[in-house]
């Protein structure tokens, strides 16, 4: 296994810049997400470690040594553009040893790695069964197997569970995680599903217009996003922006968001007075009678142990993570109180955060 | 707009009984989701009430009326797939007034301006009338198509997964509009998905099938709070309801017939452990877009539930487990 080395790649399809100026490693044994929307450019940085794609500019390394300019069949590298296409008039053992097959080894060499990537996923047992026969679960695992059996230096995959139903891809986002901590094998994965991103990255990169917006741990991407861009993106809901105007003192604890004073992380900078934006996440908000922050309650989507409340506010539409037993009845006003010392701080015509006590440590781009 | 009532309805293909005497009424107004995994006889359900199935028993009544043999064009119905088809040549008005301009109706131009008119404003698209099919996104797409089935006002609207081909951001958002426009219409829809999101955000009342039958019905809350077997737990929560042995978790109150134990996060109480009274393990606490979910192992069994994202417990912690009035299942799998 090895190290993803990317410096200052950049690919242009005539005028069109699809990756600008992109730097960063991936780690050793990383599980290494690009999350974006589709035009982002991170599919054509994927297909450039693959070496489908040559960049204008800029270097690849992969396990120290130079790539940039090799084939991809030089590489070591397995590309999985779809997890879950096997042959469906093979058995098992046939399809897992397809890859070994095509790559010419010897007979006894594909059995032994067979068995032993059989063993490792559970399915042994299922070796000698038809495809058609196997339950959904195995079926996966088996196309798992395909990907693994050839123990490449680094796995590729590019929107591996993206035709799936929301419910089997649940279980597979589990199970592809749950190999990466057995395998540890440097992975780079490509999805537009924050969700994908946060369940399964070691790290991820949030990609907007071939630019790489923020580079970090889910968490950190979560708790400090450093653009309104990254806050939007990530959260289901995302985050929700409270807008104001005001001026900023570097050092100070407080903010006035219209006339509601909140206690904030230190803010970094002095600022001129300007519109601005308080990020606040979902769970970061309740019901508090007397808070001076009012709105009028929109509606309630139940979920069961939460519910998501939307709430109209004089600063833009608010929406709420509360406990299911929270009665909330469209129409009706009431205060809410924000956990405002999480929050995070926008300047609304850059779009960037403002650096606060909490930001500290966190790199952009 | 009408009441949809099916009764006894059966529908085989070969030796598969896809839909067995299902007996079902939907409201006037109402949102009714059908819930099932693939395979259910969900959609089936809902071919039969279109017309584009014929049952081999059973009736099928819209508004009052005995439709059982009469073709799809005659129920007053539109159906509206997962897949949106577009005439992808014309206009979004000219796809909006489609529906509108078909022989059997002749409305005049004005009155189908006004609809159309109508219909894309209510679901922010009266921008993009004038874009032809091709050049709309996904999401603008799939509005059109629902919007074509909202133009007409029928009698009942049915749906087949209208949703789920969209990314995760525009269902979330669509989601609230559709159930917005459903109320703001008081229109009646029978809708099929397999999402629990779709089915608990916007249904009136849920109706849970298994194997072709109806196995509960009843408010998203109702089927949430109290399922009636181990089918109808497992098919709503996220995470998932953690079926655990009777007896691994120390618990006076459950019955006698009870063999295994339905506990959500609610149920739980979950608490650092002083040594001794340690029961379970935190394994790894896993931080989600939207949640965080705490996983404790006891023996052999894993257990996920929902945790406040400014928890204190970390991997490794030894943690007490306590039970709050779980959901209790016999050896059938039934509720006791």
């Amino acid at each position: 296994m090895a190290e993803i080395r990317v410096d200052h790649l950049h690919k242009a399809f005539g005028d069109f810049v699809a990756v600008r100026d992109s730097s960063f490693v991936v780690a050793d044994g990383e599980f290494f997400v690009m999350l974006g929307p589709s035009g982002c450019g991170k599919t054509t940085t994927l297909r450039m470690i693959a070496g489908l794609e040559l960049p204008t500019s800029g270097r690849i390394h992969l396990g120290g040594a130079d790539v940039t300019f090799d084939r991809a069949a030089a590489r070591d590298i397995a590309f999985v553009f779809q997890l879950f296409a096997l042959y469906p008039h093979m058995n098992v053992r046939r399809n897992i040893a397809f890859p070994l097959k095509c790559a010419g080894m010897s007979r006894s060499e594909i059995n032994d790695r067979v068995n032993e990537t059989a063993r490792f996923l559970h399915i042994d047992h299922l070796l000698a069964e038809p495809i058609s026969r196997l339950a959904g679960g195995d079926r996966q695992r088996v196309a798992l197997g395909r990907a693994i059996v050839r123990r490449p230096m680094a796995f590729l995959m590019d929107e591996p569970l993206g035709t799936l139903d929301t419910e089997f891809r649940d279980v597979m986002v589990r199970e592809l995680r749950e190999l990466h901590l057995r395998i540890r094998a440097t992975t780079v994965y490509v999805t537009h599903d924050q969700i994908e991103a946060m369940a399964m990255a070691d790290k991820i990169a949030v990609m907007n217009h071939g630019v790489i917006e923020q580079f970090g741990t889910p968490q950190e991407i979560y708790d400090r996003p450093t653009s309104m861009y990254v806050a939007d993106f990530i959260g289901s809901p995302p985050m929700n922006f409270l807008h104001f105007r005001s001026s900023l003192r570097a050092g100070s604890t407080t903010l006035r968001v219209n006339g509601a004073e909140l206690a904030v992380a230190a803010i970094g900078e002095d600022r001129a007075e300007a519109d601005l934006a308080l990020g606040v996440r979902p769970e970061h908000i309740r019901f508090d009678d007397a808070s001076p922050l009012r709105g009028t309650v929109f509606g309630a989507e139940y979920l069961g142990t939460t519910q998501i409340v939307t709430v109209n506010t004089g600063h833009g539409q608010v929406k709420a993570r509360l406990p299911a037993d929270v009665v909330a009845v469209p129409g009706e006003i009431v205060g809410l109180a924000l956990r405002s010392e999480r929050a995070s701080l926008f300047d609304r015509a850059s779009g960037r955060a403002i650096p606060t006590a909490l930001y500290q440590g966190t790199g952009h781009g | 707009m009408a009441e949809v009532a099916v009764s006894q309805l059966t529908k085989r293909f070969g030796g598969l009984t896809a839909v067995d005497a299902m007996d079902l009424t939907v409201g006037d107004g109402e949102l009714f989701v059908l819930l099932g995994p693939t395979g259910a006889g969900k959609t089936t359900t809902l071919r039969l009430v279109a017309g584009l199935e014929r049952p081999d028993a059973g009736r099928v009544m819209i508004a009052g009326r005995d439709v059982t043999r009469t073709e799809p064009a005659g129920r007053d119905i539109t159906f509206v797939f997962q897949q949106y088809s577009l005439y992808p040549h014309l206009s979004a008005y000219d796809n909006l007034a489609f529906p509108l301009r078909s022989p059997a109706r002749r409305l005049p131009e004005p009155e189908i301006a006004r609809r159309v008119e109508e219909i894309a404003a209510l679901l922010h698209i009266a921008g993009k009338l004038k874009n032809r099919a091709t050049e709309l996104s996904g999401g603008e797409m799939q509005r059109v198509a629902i919007g074509r089935a909202l133009v007409r006002r029928p009698s009942v609207y049915l749906m087949d997964e209208p949703l789920s081909s969209l990314d995760a951001k525009l269902r979330a958002s669509l989601r609230l509009e559709l159930k917005r426009i459903q109320e703001d219409l008081g229109a009646t829809i029978l809708y099929v998905t397999h999402d629990q999101t779709e089915a608990m955000t916007m249904a009136t009342r849920i109706g849970v099938i298994e194997a072709g039958r109806l196995v509960q019905v009843g408010s998203p809350r109702e089927i949430y709070t109290d399922p009636r077997s181990i089918y109808v737990a497992t098919r709503l929560g996220q995470p998932a309801i953690n079926l655990i042995p009777a007896g691994l978790i120390p618990d006076g109150g459950a019955p006698a017939a009870a063999r295994t134990i339905g506990a959500r996060t609610e149920h739980l109480r979950i608490a650092k452990a002083a040594n001794g009274s340690a029961l379970g393990k935190v394994e790894w606490i896993e931080h989600l877009g939207d949640q965080n979910h705490l996983h404790v192992t006891v023996g052999a069994h894993k257990l996920i539930s929902l945790v406040d994202p400014a928890t204190d417990l970390v991997p490794g912690d030894k943690v007490s487990l306590e039970l709050a009035a779980p959901l209790y299942f016999d050896a059938a799998g039934k509720r006791c």
